[in-house]
């Protein structure tokens, strides 16, 4: 075989091009049966199939029904955000995945916990932004506060970066919650 | 004992190990493979005065997964395992990810270590369904005795409904011991589990209606046919009937559509047919039935069928759409939407096709010959020993089991399957030492008939223990070895890729493996010769226990055509010799 017909052909035995496209941003909603190991199943699949999660959050909804809602934002090329739904719902747990960010009657929530020290006017300043973005305070000593703001996670993006200047110290966020607007179940 | 089991009737208690059996009976299970370990004692114990269930004993776990997918390949039932805690549970791993990749229904029972000490790192503690999670298609660990039965019948209907896979259910040693109340199979219920079934007629219609204005159209078929259950093969043959649309298929989807049929093409993919591989290539509609777009089958994903429209049937929404982009989807039970194909089409009043052009281009590559191979006085070659393996057995009620490799693509290009569940092999993970202890499945599954393990020398040694097990049980299986001594596929790879630097591929200190049949209580026979082949195949087939036949065959045999990786179906390369005509590609390469 001569070096031309080597450079022809693979010298593997898979495909080894790839194509770069471009990558979208999605909450996705996901209702499982509140079993062991159910989180470990989704998050596994995640991994095992080389998939992003970029925040999760988990908690029974339904307790008599037996139900969590696992909320999932990720990222993918849509031929892998498509990919991903059909995954989970193939997770026999999994009775339901919503797609949040498709829907325009989708809302999508954080919590954080912000604790922010420094004294004089930082401290003033700090307190006056708190009340801009509605956090309130939660815990004070003379030289702290730790507020609590909730909101789309770019406001508390936002929160963060105006913070920092003023002694931000140390930082808690839920992720993402989300839930459909309007009376129908999503 | 008898004492006892008054006792449990009369409290309507019964022990778990009991509730475990009475499971299995009742989802009538027949055969049962496994091995004993101190983890599953108190279902072992149960089994000891069980007359329903027959149970293998084999020689390694691994066996008995691989012999339960074979049992299931080749009835439609699911296969079961009962294995104990650690090591019997880690050696189940790689038929668990082989059945999942093949969509083999399993149910696979492991013992644990008592609840108590989960988490302790006890002896023969094993994290089950944290290895089994991503290679099962699903799991329990069982923790309280109520939930035991009603678990199991869970299991099984996960297992066979679907896409069809292994679950397995991780049994506690004091769950077994516990006492419980039995609960029949009807009450199980399972809210979130809802795997597609009944196509979407609308989509039904879009997919007559583009067969209607077809002019090079084609199915491609594979192991979802065989696992949808016979109807499936029966509705392809009938919508085939109606529209005259040739037929290829992928190796899992071998027997589907019956090999001696005119507009039959061979298996297509890295070691397909020219004329299938062409015909995909060139294909305006391509009918995809419970197949998967491999990477095995398609070859460059770019150059895939650039001009065709494409239909995919699949019962798994994440096959669809997942490698090649699809214009009718229709996420369904294969059987249910071939039928509802073959009603639309026949309301519709479509007539068969006219296809006179596109068959003629089909001939003219069929006229290629691919399979052809310059054959030898003196020494036989591999294609030659499965052609007479195949004449001389055709007629008969035979199963074939194959190893991974050489042997594995010849056997599926030369054995020619008329009907469906005659032919496993492990497609998806590749398991060499697969073939042996499927054998045995398939045999305990069907006593009477021949049951054929095509094998490579390398593969089968990787499981020859289970030799012990087929003689045990008088389970006569013929291990028919293509013996070239070398790592065929590995050879061949290193041959046409890596500069003919043969690391490691070369089976040296082979066993003499007439001796070693022998020593297991079998029968061996050895052939080198052309001339003697026919004779020891047919002692073969005579003998009516375990044989190992150990066909020395030529060494240094590629197994061809071949679409190298990279290439598009298009572009394969042939055997350099058919008849007179010699191919340049192919010269390259000899």
């Amino acid at each position: 075989m001569s070096d031309e017909d080597k450079a022809g052909t693979s010298s593997s035995a898979y495909d080894m091009s790839r194509k770069e496209q471009v990558s979208e941003r999605r909450t996705l909603a996901i209702m499982v049966d509140n079993e062991p190991g159910v989180l470990a199943r989704v998050v596994g699949l995640f991994s095992s199939r080389g998939f992003n999660i970029e925040s999760l959050t988990v908690a029974e909804v339904d307790h008599t029904r037996n139900r969590s809602r696992i909320t999932i934002v990720t990222s993918g090329t849509p031929h892998i955000l498509e990919q991903i739904e059909s995954q989970l719902i193939r997770l026999v747990p999994v009775g339901r995945v919503i797609d949040i960010s498709e829907s325009p009657l989708g809302v999508e929530r954080e919590l954080a916990l912000v604790k922010v020290a420094g004294v004089g006017d930082k401290r003033v300043e700090a307190l006056r932004i708190a009340e801009i973005f509605r956090a309130s305070v939660i815990d004070t000593t003379t030289e702290s506060f730790v507020f609590e703001v909730t909101g789309a996670s770019t406001k508390i993006d936002q929160f963060i970066e105006l913070m920092r200047p003023l002694g931000l110290v140390e930082l808690s966020r839920t992720g993402v919650l989300s839930i459909m607007r309007g009376k129908d179940k999503g | 004992m008898a004492e006892r089991d008054e006792k449990d009737l009369a409290i309507g208690e019964i022990t778990g190990a009991k509730i475990v059996i009475e499971a299995l009976k009742e989802q009538s299970v027949e055969v049962l493979f496994g091995y004993p370990g101190g983890a599953v004692l108190p279902i072992y114990d149960e089994l000891f005065h069980e007359k329903t269930i027959r149970h293998i004993l084999v020689r390694h776990e691994q066996g008995a997964g691989h012999a339960a997918e074979g049992y299931a390949r080749s009835t439609g039932k699911p296969g079961v395992v009962l294995v104990t805690s650690g090591p019997g549970a880690t050696n189940m791993v790689t038929p668990i990810t082989d059945a999942m990749m093949d969509s083999i229904p399993l149910v696979v029972l492991t013992g644990q270590v008592p609840t108590h000490l989960i988490g302790t790192d006890a002896f023969q503690e094993c994290d089950t369904v944290g290895i089994t999670r991503s290679c099962a298609k699903h799991n329990y660990l069982v923790t309280d005795v109520s939930k035991l039965s009603a678990t199991i019948h869970e299991a099984f209907h996960v297992a066979r409904s679907g896409r069809p896979g292994p679950v397995v259910v991780d049994i506690p040693k004091d769950i077994q011991f516990a006492l419980g109340n039995y609960h029949p199979a009807s009450k199980v219920n399972r809210i979130s589990y809802k795997p597609a079934f009944l196509p979407k007629i609308s989509r039904i219609n879009e997919a007559v209606n583009l067969i209607a204005q077809a002019r090079k159209p084609l199915f491609y078929t594979g192991g979802g046919i065989i696992n949808s259950g016979s109807e499936a093969a029966k509705s392809l043959r009938e919508l085939q009937e109606l529209t005259g649309i040739p037929v290829t298929s992928t190796l899992m989807g071998l027997g589907a559509f019956p090999a001696s049929h005119p507009d039959w093409l061979g298996m297509l993919g890295m070691h397909g047919s020219f004329e299938a591989n062409n015909a995909m290539h060139d294909c305006d509609l391509m009918i995809c039935v419970g197949a998967r777009f491999d990477d095995r089958v398609t070859g460059r994903i770019d150059m895939f069928s650039p001009n065709s429209k494409k239909i995919h049937i699949d019962i798994d929404p994440s096959s669809i759409n997942k490698v090649i982009r699809v214009d009718v989807a229709i996420n369904a039970d294969c059987a249910a939407a071939l039928s509802e194909m073959v009603s639309a089409w026949k309301k519709s009043g479509n007539s068969k096709l006219e296809l006179r052009e596109w068959i003629q281009q089909i001939d003219q590559w069929r006229s290629r010959k691919c399979f052809g191979y310059v054959n030898s006085d003196t020494s036989i070659k591999p294609q030659y020993a499965l052609e007479r393996l195949y004449d001389l057995t055709k007629d008969k009620d035979v199963y074939i089991s194959t190893e991974v490799g050489q042997h594995q693509m010849w056997a599926a290009q030369f054995y020619k399957f008329e009907e469906p569940n005659r032919w496993m092999t492990s497609g998806g993970l590749g398991t060499m030492g697969y073939g042996l202890p499927s054998a045995i499945g398939i045999q305990a599954a069907h006593p009477n008939s021949l049951v054929i393990d095509i094998a490579g020398e390398a593969s089968v040694q990787m499981v020859m223990q289970e030799m012990s097990t087929a003689v045990q049980h008088d389970l006569p299986i013929k291990v028919f070895i293509l013996n070239n001594q070398w790592m065929g596929m590995v050879r061949q790879w290193q041959e046409l890729l890596h500069g003919e630097r043969y690391s490691h591929s070369y089976s040296e200190a082979l066993p003499d493996f007439v001796k070693l049949a022998e020593a297991y209580g079998g029968h061996g026979i050895f052939c080198d010769v052309p001339h003697l082949l026919d004779d020891k195949i047919i002692e073969m087939i005579e003998t009516p226990k375990p044989v190992i036949f150990d066909c020395r065959v030529t060494q240094e045999e590629n197994c061809l055509p071949m679409i190298p990786s990279g290439k598009a179906h298009n572009e394969m390369i042939l055997s350099a010799v058919v008849g007179d005509e010699i191919d340049e590609a192919g010269k390259k390469l000899v």
